[in-house]
């Protein structure tokens, strides 16, 4: 009888020697033997084992890589929450605000599915966008992890479709003057911008088409976004996890099992995110939400500010920013799409930003912009708001195109530790130097 | 070059390294403060005091008396112009009334029904099921009864006015209704209310002393019926608040002893390899 737990390589390696030896190539892996019975036919439950048991993962991983099993959560959070209300929306013009308010006031515990799935969408963007700011300071997105975060980005892209699209479906003021402010943004395209408009809305204006084909792409886009998540973890698991240094791992000492070790580590990160999305569901309810959105839908009157929701406001201050209404909105989609393109900007062979003393702190002013554009976001476009947004975006493509590849090539790193074990060792094994 | 760079930006110390974090946030709440006063200088800004509500806070309530005090008011006062058209008869339960005293409410409003097996259209008094029946069918009617002016639906205004102030915007609302001041014109059909923004507001001053007669014996004065039709209105915003805060504060202890648990776990793995 074989060990339970098998290792991708032994796994690999038995089954070529079996096929060597011509025998059935049916592998024996557990004890149970209902277990045994499932996995010789479909090996879903020893890849669970090898991917989510047995997972060496960096032994020096920080809490900032707890994020991206907590966005995992609220991906699925989201698409429960939604899956249930969807069963008692209605995408109507005349109807959707009201459906929401029998939610809210008639649905058994649907003010708290509500609650959850509003501010989950907030939760959730908070959860990403600190998990991509991980991956830029320690360089997750450098050789061989490019594709990992080349489908991050994809994920982030369609993440703010489902977001936008759902922010639409509740019919208030807001939803109804984003869903006109964001599409209109099409009508700068050269030539065909009206005709994108007009095919984007399925009419003249946004109306009861745009309502509608709007619910079904929120519904639809979360089980891309799942497929992509799918493809975005596999492909992690194929190099293994980035670490706070940087170094590739060199040994088994580096690592540790991903149960218990990191399962319980995330557990815990994942229960301080929870009190914090909880007090925001149950005692602040609307904080993060626009008050005109409680008033229906009325395209006979504009609200005073136009204003997206939290997560888009630095990318709606660079577009306010650039005069030019093309450049604007090639601006605000520039904004992200210069995301992908990262990995090959940055020609460091250092991932962390731990062993570069110059880089660091362009990427922390970096942060210090994006904050700083979000809040001019929510601002009125006006001065001296627009020059404030201006320089913020400035810095903020200065820093992709300009400071990223120039400071990769003059500076010079830190000194980097030997593998990842030495420094966390360090102490307990100073006595055998050889 | 790199070096000088390095020398500038590369700090090793911790306390340079607490300074300027410490800097940073100086400079931003400066620049925040400053911002702040420069946008709102130019405007007088309306007078919203804050109250306190039971409902406030984690544990927070409605005061079921209050709010039958607000109903008293929006029924016999505000309903002449105001709708409330996500509410229905059957939500008052919420403020304590029996099965029998909703009825009986519901029967004291009538509405548009039909057709009936004749085909006819006609009147019947509203039933525990009805949502409440508005002043006037349609925005035109109210519109026009009103001088232009639409008077909003009360359903959500409280939430609505969150910015404002919600339940405290509508006390102020209802209490900050003065003199016109010398120098300020209004035009005709507006009156001078401190709360509003702009001071001028379409609607009349709706209360007067014991204009409610309030039928547990409360006196009528202007500020009682303000607190209760304020309350009654933050309930009719948010009906949920108070389980969803009750649920809350167990979710919460709940997700703590979890948090508890989780750490002591996570430390006890660690142990063996730290």
């Amino acid at each position: 009888m074989r060990e339970p737990c098998v290792s991708a390589k032994s796994n690999r390696l038995q089954k070529i020697t079996t096929m060597e030896k011509n025998e059935q190539p049916i592998r024996k892996t557990f004890q149970n033997s209902i277990l045994a019975w499932i996995d010789e036919r479909l090996p879903i439950i020893s890849i669970m084992q090898r991917e989510y048991i047995n997972y060496p993962t960096p032994r020096n991983v920080n809490y900032f890589w707890s994020f991206g099993a907590i966005a995992t959560v609220m991906l699925l959070v989201m698409i429960t929450t939604g899956l249930v209300l969807a069963m008692q929306y209605t995408s109507h013009t005349a109807m959707a605000f009201s459906s929401v308010q029998r939610i809210m006031r008639d649905v058994n515990y649907g003010w708290l599915l509500r609650t959850i799935h509003m501010n989950g969408a907030s939760m959730f963007f908070l959860a990403v966008y600190i998990h991509i700011y991980r991956g830029m300071y320690y360089g997750s997105y450098k050789k061989p992890r490019e594709l990992i975060w080349i489908l991050g980005v994809m994920i982030l892209l369609l993440m703010m479709a489902t977001a936008f699209t759902g922010y639409v479906l509740p019919w208030g003021q807001m939803s109804y003057w984003a869903a006109t402010v964001i599409t209109n943004l099409f009508s700068a395209v050269p030539l065909i911008g009206e005709h994108i408009v007009s095919f984007l809305w399925g009419g003249f204006s946004v109306d009861n088409p745009t309502l509608n084909r709007f619910f079904v792409l929120h519904f639809l886009l979360p089980f891309v976004i799942l497929g992509v998540v799918l493809l975005h973890v596999a492909a992690l698991h194929v190099t293994g996890s980035n670490n706070p240094d940087g170094v590739d791992v060199k040994s088994k000492r580096d690592t540790l099992p991903f149960h218990p070790y990191i399962t319980s580590k995330d557990s815990l990160a994942m229960l301080v995110f929870a009190i914090i999305y909880a007090a925001i569901v149950f005692y602040a309810p609307n904080f993060l939400n626009h008050p005109d959105n409680a008033i229906p839908a009325n395209p006979l009157s504009t609200p005073e500010h136009i204003v997206p929701e939290w997560y888009f406001l630095p990318f709606y201050a660079v577009l306010r920013a650039i005069p030019n209404k093309l450049l604007g909105v090639l601006g605000l989609f520039g904004g992200v799409a210069i995301l992908f393109f990262l990995p090959f900007l940055d020609r460091s062979k250092v991932r962390s930003c731990r062993y570069r003393p110059i880089y660091r702190w362009f990427l922390w002013a970096f942060v210090i912009d994006v904050v700083f554009l979000g809040w001019l976001g929510g601002r009125p476009a006006e001065e001296p708001y627009i020059l404030w947004a201006r320089l913020g975006t400035l810095y903020y493509f200065g820093f992709f195109l300009l400071l990223v590849p120039l400071v990769s090539l003059f500076e010079r790193p830190s000194p980097l530790p030997a593998s990842i074990s030495e420094p966390v060792l360090k102490t307990a094994d100073r006595p055998r130097v050889s | 070059m790199v070096e000088f760079i390095k020398k500038i930006f590369w700090v090793e110390n911790v306390t340079l390294k607490i300074t300027s974090a410490v800097f940073i946030v100086t400079c931003v709440t400066i620049f925040l403060t400053l911002s702040s006063t420069s946008s709102s200088a130019s405007e007088e800004s309306p007078v919203v005091k804050k109250q306190t509500w039971v409902f406030n806070g984690i544990l927070g309530y409605f005061n079921k008396p209050a709010l039958r005090r607000g109903y008293e008011v929006y029924t016999q006062v505000c309903t002449s112009c105001h709708g409330m058209k996500f509410l229905h008869y059957r939500d008052l339960k919420d403020l304590g009334y029996s099965r029998e005293q909703i009825v009986a409410l519901a029967a004291l409003n009538e509405i548009d029904d039909g057709p009936n097996d004749e085909g006819e259209y006609y009147k019947r008094p509203a039933l525990p099921s009805d949502s409440f029946v508005s002043p006037f069918p349609n925005d035109e009617a109210a519109r026009f009864a009103n001088n232009g002016a639409l008077p909003p639906d009360l359903s959500l205004i409280v939430a609505r006015k969150a910015a404002e102030g919600g339940a405290d915007f509508i006390y102020a609302l209802m209490t900050e209704y003065n003199e016109i001041p010398e120098g300020v014109i209004l035009q005709d059909g507006l009156y001078y209310n401190r709360a509003f923004k702009g001071q001028a507001i379409a609607m009349s001053p709706p209360l007067s002393k014991d204009i409610v007669a309030f039928s547990d014996g409360t006196e009528a004065t202007i500020e009682q019926m303000a607190l209760d039709v304020a309350q009654f209105l933050a309930w009719a915003s948010d009906p949920s608040l108070e389980q969803r805060k009750h649920i809350g504060f167990r979710v919460i202890i709940f997700l703590i002893v979890l948090l508890i648990v989780a750490i002591l776990y996570k430390r006890r793995v660690w142990a063996q390899v730290h």
